[in-house]
């Protein structure tokens, strides 16, 4: 398989405080890598500068290349706003737009860059509520605001809205954290379905999760890509004492 | 078991704080109740159809009304109004979105002190810039006055409204390649307009019932005008002049003008809170 994302020397801040550590990872593409570690490892701040979202939050900078396809996501010229379609995420809380129903949530992202029909934006809208195994439980409701669904239906209703936008990574950050065990595993299976088309990095407190869905691991400590490899490796024969330390559940 | 005299002490204690402060309440909104209650006894004899159709009568002829002087206070404040709320919330915006540092808490600074400065000194700004220009009173100087009135108050509630615009919000905009300004447009503006409505509203009631600073901008008449160039005539001031007069058909007109202001104030007081309600029932689906 070949790299989708190879990140080098990736270093970041908030204000004084180091996030990131000389992070150095490759991800296959069509592939799903889990990100684990404990609290405050660095793993959401790690996939936030994937599509450059960590810059947003005040006072935070990063250092060093995330290359997408052969191209530094932090080049000189390269738009943050433009990189981003090519990246999608889906956050740890489900965030449906409350003012828009559930169809319009699906094209949001294409509706706020370019005009579309009226057919395209219905024909767009099942596309990817189907893509995001959605559509059979609110084809009847499409008109109804976002936030009316579940949080379970909420959270794919997010990752259609990622991907309506036709990105080619899908970034997620602790996506089923906040969801009980049923849409939890809806949304793994899900992830498994979906990496045929995308390559997909997910941050997860869940190790159940990642051993799961995932096809490599990484495990982060303090801000330090502690250890990287197939996931069958690092769950049954990991090379570091950290490591094992972690996934047998000796702290974090 | 030994009877807790320092618990009992306390729950005694705690119930009579609980019944002084009810008390406290209690007084304060009988006050209020006294106030609107008394104004509509006196003023409701006066409230008639001619009072909102017919202009006022010269002193000695029975009859006529204050018809001119609504429209005038529509007017005067509606032109106020469609100075104050674009500035407001464009500034409300910048502090917001995109306001840090120095100028923007000199910007908030700014416009706490222009809240607590008192309408007779933003009528004397308006004087100097508009009448002593104009060679004239006019209802445009005395919208100046009440427009420089609204600013703070429209942008200190519109600041607080975009703030309760989740982070989410915005970051699942920033996510789908979506630029910031259009973000702002499109999510925090549409997701914030309840409560902008709301607060523009409640911006219009604070100050349709100022008199203070339209005494010497848009100052009054007792005929029919509409040319923002001109003066006008408008309720709190007509309430004012009428209720110094010395003939009794006018101070009755003052009082009734006092109703129709405190209505006024009321009803645009209940629209922004069902506009609000209706929102909320409507956002939770």
């Amino acid at each position: 398989m070949a790299d989708k994302i190879a990140v080098e020397g990736l270093n970041a801040w908030f204000g004084k405080t180091q996030a990131l550590h000389d992070i150095n990872m490759a991800v296959p593409e069509n592939s799903i890598t889990a990100i684990i570690g404990p609290s405050g490892c660095g793993k959401s701040t790690f996939i936030r500068c994937i599509n450059r979202m960590h810059e947003e939050i005040r006072g935070a900078y990063s250092g060093g290349r995330v290359v997408l396809d052969g191209e530094d996501v932090y080049g000189s010229g390269v738009d943050p706003v433009l990189i981003r379609r090519r990246l999608g995420m889906v956050f740890q809380k489900p965030n449906p737009f409350p003012t828009m129903s559930i169809k319009e949530n699906v094209v949001a992202g294409i509706i706020l860059n370019r005009r579309l029909g009226r057919h395209e934006i219905d024909e767009t809208a099942e596309t990817y509520l189907k893509r995001a195994a959605l559509w059979d439980e609110v084809k009847d409701q499409l008109n109804k605001p976002g936030i009316s669904l579940s949080g379970g239906q909420q959270q794919r209703l997010c990752i259609a809205r990622a991907l309506a936008v036709e990105p080619e990574v899908l970034l997620a950050d602790e996506p089923a954290s906040a969801l009980d065990p049923i849409s939890t595993a809806k949304i793994e299976d899900l992830f498994t379905d979906l990496k045929e088309r995308y390559t997909i990095v997910v941050v997860t407190h869940n190790m159940q999760q990642a051993a799961r869905i995932s096809d490599r691991t990484a495990f982060f400590l303090s801000g330090r890509l502690i250890e990287y490899g197939t996931t069958d490796k690092i769950f049954t024969n990991p090379s570091d004492k950290r490591t094992e330390d972690y996934i047998t559940g000796r702290f974090g | 078991m030994k009877t807790d005299f320092r618990y009992i002490r306390r729950k005694v204690f705690g119930t009579m704080m609980l019944g002084l402060s009810l008390l406290a309440a209690l007084a304060a909104v009988s006050m209020l109740f006294w106030i609107l209650g008394y104004t509509f006894v006196k003023g409701i004899s006066a409230v008639n159809l001619d009072f909102f159709t017919k202009l006022p009568t010269p002193v000695g002829v029975p009859g006529g009304g204050l018809a001119n002087s609504i429209v005038g206070s529509i007017i005067v404040v509606g032109m106020a109004a469609m100075m104050a709320i674009p500035v407001g919330i464009a500034t409300a915006i910048y502090l917001s979105e995109y306001g840090r540092g120095a100028f923007a808490s000199t910007v908030r600074f700014v416009s706490d002190v222009l809240a607590g400065v008192p309408a007779i000194v933003a009528g004397i700004v308006a004087y100097a810039l508009v009448v002593t220009r104009m060679h004239r009173f006019s209802a445009f100087s005395g919208s100046v006055s009440l427009a420089l009135l609204m600013l703070p108050i429209i942008i200190r509630s519109s600041e607080e409204i975009f703030r309760t615009v989740p982070d989410t919000l915005r970051e699942a905009s920033f996510a789908l390649g979506v630029p910031k300004w259009k973000t702002i447009l499109s999510i925090v503006l549409k997701t914030a307009s309840g409560g902008l409505v709301t607060g523009t509203i409640l911006a219009i009631a604070r100050v349709g019932g100022e008199a203070a600073p339209l005494l010497f901008t848009s100052f009054s008449n007792s005929f029919w005008n509409f040319n923002p160039g001109q003066p006008i005539a408008t309720l709190p001031v007509d309430l004012f002049n009428y209720s110094i007069s010395p003939y009794r058909d006018w101070q009755q007109k003052a009082w009734a003008a006092a109703l129709v202001l405190v209505g006024m104030v009321l009803v645009l007081n209940i629209s922004a809170r069902l506009y609000l309600a209706r929102k909320g029932f409507k956002r939770n689906g």
